[in-house]
C-alpha cells in the first residue's frame, strides 16, 4: 500500500464522519493554541521585563544603604545601617574614575499644591545625571540646576499625569506651587513615558537632591544611581566605592550593590521557567487530546470490525492495518495543530493591535514543541487501539454483528 | 492446485473441544467447481477459511499452488490472500463509505497499485459485470444484487487462482440470487476454480464435484442432501 493512500483512505473516514473529524480538530488545536498562545504571554512578560531593565541602561550599578547579605539564622537585630548614605558620601566617591556619571537619590511622597488642587506624588531629589541614568527626556522646559548637590533651588520639574491633573491643558512652566512646607517653579515637563521598573514616570516629581533633604528633612539617600565608564568594571569600582564608604563610615562599607545584569539574568531565568511551566499547564490539554484521539480510535476500530475484517480477508497484513488507523490520527494531528497555530497567531496579533506597548510573539521553539507534543501524543494514544485492530480475527470480525 | 492433507482443526466451545475439520484430505485442480453442503456447524466455513488462509489448522498439510502455507509469515499469507484468493461473503462486506469503485479497487489499493491505474482497472471490471454505470454509488444506493455483483467484482479484480463463496445467495431473492450463481458459474467456466458453500440444495447440484462435509469429516457424494 503507498503511502498517499493511507491518507486518502482516511480522507474517505473523515468526510464520512464531519462532525467527529470536527471535534477531534477542535480538541487538538485548541490544546496546541494554548500551549502557544501561554508561552507567548510568558516570552512577552520576560521580553517586557528584559526591556525595562535595558531602558535602565546596561552599564548601570546601584548602590543601596546598608548591608543586606543572605544569611543563615535569626536576621540581624539592627538590620538597616545605622549610617545613613548621604549626598557628600556620593561627591566623595566622584574621584572614582571608572565612574562616569552619579546621581544620588532621596525619594519620597510629598503634598504638591497648585491653586485649589493637591495632590500626593512621588517626589524624587536628584542631580541632572539623573535623567540621563534613567533615559527620562523632557517634553519642555530645562533640567535640574548643575549645582543640584551642593545648593538648593526652588525649581521642579513634572511628570506629565501631574502636570495634567494639575494644569490641566495651561501652561505650567513659571508657575510657582508648593511641595509640602516649600514654594517651588516649575521649570520642566518630563516626556510622556510609560513605566520604569515599577515607578510610573508619568506620575512623579524631580527636584534638586538639597532641596529634597529639606523637604523630607533627612540626609538619608534612598539610593544611587551610577554609570559606568567602561564595561566590565564593575568589580573594580565596587572595590573603590567599598573602601572610599568605609573610610567614611568608620570602617564599615555598609552598602549593597546591585549589578543590572545580576538582576537581568536573574529576572530572565525566572521568567523562562514561569513560561515553561505555562506551556507544560497548557500541554495536559493536549494530553487529554489524545486521550479523546485514543477513545474515538477505539471507538472506530469497534464500529468498524467488518471492515478491518475484510481487509485482511482480502490481503491487507497486520501492518497496513495498523498503519491505517495511525495515520489517521496523525492526519487529525497534523491538522490539528496548524488549525491551532493559526489561531493562535490570528490571536497574538489580535492582541498585538490592541495592546501595542506589550511585545507579543510566539516562541519558535514554543510552536516547535506544541506541534511535536501534538503529533508524539496522537501517535502514542492511536498506537494502542491501532494494534488491536490490527490483530482483530478477520473470522471473528467479519461474522460480529 | 489445492491440496489438503491431514488437515484438523478443534475450537473449544463452552469448555468442550469440537472438531471442526478431522483429518480433511482434499484435493482441488484449477477450474474445479465444488459446492460444499451440510448441517450448521459441521465446519462448512472453518473448511473456506482455511482454504482461504484466515484460519491456521491445528494439524496437517495444506498446499496452495505447490506452496506449503504452514511456514508462511502472516504478511506472506495475507499477500497470497490478496494475490490468489477471492472472497465472496453472504452479506457482501462493502466498504459503506467507499463508492462501488472504490470497493473494487480495495485489493489494488492494498498491493501498491497507483490511483489512476486502479481506476481504469476497477471501472473495467465493473463493466465486465455491467455495473459500469454504479461506479460513483455507495452501497446503500444499491440493490442486493447490485451489491454482491460489486463484491464479486472486487474478489475477481486481482485475478485470483480461486473464488470462495460463503453463501453467497444467502442475502438474495431467489431470482436476484439465480442471477449471481450464473455469474459465478460463467466465472468458473472460463477457468477459476469455485469452491461454494450453501444451505440450498438446488445450487448445492448444480456443481460438478459435491462435498458433504458433518462433524469436520468430508466426504465427496454424487448427490447432495438436505440438511437444517
Amino acid at each position: 500500500m503507498r503511502l498517499i493512500d493511507y491518507f486518502i483512505y482516511a480522507l474517505t473516514v473523515f468526510v464520512r464522519h464531519k462532525m467527529r473529524t470536527a471535534l477531534l480538530l477542535l480538541a487538538l488545536s485548541m490544546g496546541v493554541a494554548s500551549v502557544i498562545i501561554l508561552t507567548t504571554i510568558g516570552e512577552g512578560a520576560r521580553h517586557f521585563i528584559h526591556q525595562e531593565f535595558s531602558a535602565m541602561g546596561s552599564d548601570l550599578l546601584i548602590i543601596l544603604p546598608g548591608k543586606k547579605e543572605t544569611q543563615g539564622g535569626a536576621p540581624p537585630i539592627n538590620g538597616a545601617s545605622p549610617r545613613d548614605l548621604t549626598i557628600d558620601d556620593v561627591n566623595a566617591l566622584k574621584t572614582i574614575n571608572s565612574i562616569d556619571q552619579i546621581a544620588p537619590i532621596i525619594a519620597g511622597t510629598a503634598l504638591i499644591r497648585f491653586g485649589n488642587k493637591s495632590r500626593e506624588v512621588i517626589t524624587m531629589g536628584s542631580t541632572t545625571p539623573f535623567f540621563a541614568l534613567r533615559n527620562m527626556r523632557l517634553g519642555e522646559g530645562r533640567l535640574l540646576p548643575d549645582n543640584a548637590d551642593s545648593h538648593h533651588s526652588p525649581v521642579i520639574i513634572l511628570g506629565s499625569k501631574v502636570k495634567q491633573e494639575l494644569f490641566g491643558a495651561e501652561n505650567a512652566l513659571g508657575e510657582w506651587l508648593n511641595v509640602g512646607d516649600f514654594r517651588f517653579r516649575v521649570i520642566g515637563v518630563l516626556e510622556e513615558r510609560g513605566e520604569s521598573l515599577g515607578l510610573d514616570l508619568r506620575d512623579m516629581a524631580v527636584i534638586g537632591v538639597r532641596s529634597a533633604e529639606m523637604v523630607f528633612d533627612s540626609p538619608a539617600l534612598f539610593r544611587v544611581i551610577l554609570k559606568l565608564k567602561y564595561a566590565g568594571s564593575e568589580h573594580y569600582t565596587e572595590q573603590q566605592v567599598r573602601s572610599i564608604i568605609a573610610s567614611r563610615h568608620e570602617g564599615e562599607d555598609d552598602v549593597t550593590f546591585i549589578s543590572q545584569d545580576a538582576m537581568m539574568s536573574a529576572f530572565d531565568n525566572v521568567m523562562l521557567m514561569v513560561t515553561m511551566v505555562l506551556g507544560a499547564i497548557a500541554a495536559i490539554s493536549l494530553i487529554v487530546a489524545g486521550v479523546l484521539i485514543m477513545n474515538v480510535t477505539y471507538i472506530s476500530v469497534a464500529q468498524r470490525k467488518h471492515e478491518i475484517g475484510l481487509l485482511k480477508a482480502i490481503g491487507a497484513t497486520a501492518k497496513q492495518v495498523k498503519t491505517i488507523f495511525v495515520i489517521e490520527a496523525l492526519i487529525l494531528a497534523i491538522i490539528g495543530s496548524a488549525f491551532g497555530l493559526l489561531g493562535a497567531i490570528a490571536l497574538i496579533e489580535l492582541a498585538t493591535t490592541i495592546w501595542s506597548n506589550f511585545y507579543l510573539a510566539a516562541p519558535f521553539w514554543a510552536i516547535f514543541a506544541a506541534c511535536s507534543t501534538a503529533l508524539v501524543v496522537s501517535l502514542l494514544f492511536s498506537l494502542v487501539p491501532a494494534k488491536k485492530a490490527a490483530q482483530l480475527d478477520p473470522i471473528i470480525a467479519l461474522r460480529s454483528k | 492446485m489445492i491440496e489438503l492433507k491431514g488437515i484438523e482443526k478443534v475450537y473449544t466451545l463452552g469448555g468442550r473441544p469440537l472438531k471442526a475439520l478431522d483429518s480433511v484430505n482434499l484435493t482441488i485442480h484449477r477450474g474445479d467447481y465444488l459446492s460444499v453442503m451440510g448441517p450448521s456447524g459441521s465446519g462448512k466455513s472453518t473448511l473456506l477459511n482455511m482454504i482461504g488462509l484466515l484460519d491456521r489448522p491445528d494439524k496437517g498439510q495444506l498446499n496452495i499452488g505447490g506452496v506449503a502455507t504452514e511456514s508462511l509469515t502472516e504478511p506472506e499469507r495475507a499477500t497470497i490472500r490478496r494475490d490468489k484468493i477471492g472472497f465472496i461473503f453472504q452479506s457482501f462486506h462493502l466498504v459503506p463509505r467507499l463508492t462501488a469503485l472504490e470497493n473494487v479497487a480495495l485489493p489494488l489499493m492494498l498491493s501498491g497499485v497507483p490511483l489512476k491505474q486502479r481506476k481504469e482497472q476497477a471501472m473495467a471490471g465493473l463493466a465486465q459485470l455491467d455495473l459500469d454505470a454504479r461506479a460513483d454509488h455507495l452501497p446503500k444506493q444499491l440493490s442486493g444484487g447490485q451489491l454482491q455483483r460489486v463484491a464479486i467484482a472486487r474478489a475477481l479484480i486481482m485475478q485470483p487462482e480461486i473464488l470462495l463463496a460463503d453463501e453467497p445467495t444467502g442475502n438474495l431473492d431467489s431470482k436476484t440470487g439465480l442471477e449471481v450463481m450464473d455469474l459465478l458459474e460463467q466465472v468458473n467456466q472460463q477457468g477459476l476454480t469455485l469452491l461454494l458453500v450453501t444451505h440450498d440444495l438446488s445450487l448445492g447440484k448444480r456443481a460438478p464435484r459435491k462435498l458433504q462435509i458433518i462433524d469436520g469429516k468430508i466426504t465427496e457424494v454424487n448427490e447432495h442432501r438436505a440438511f437444517n
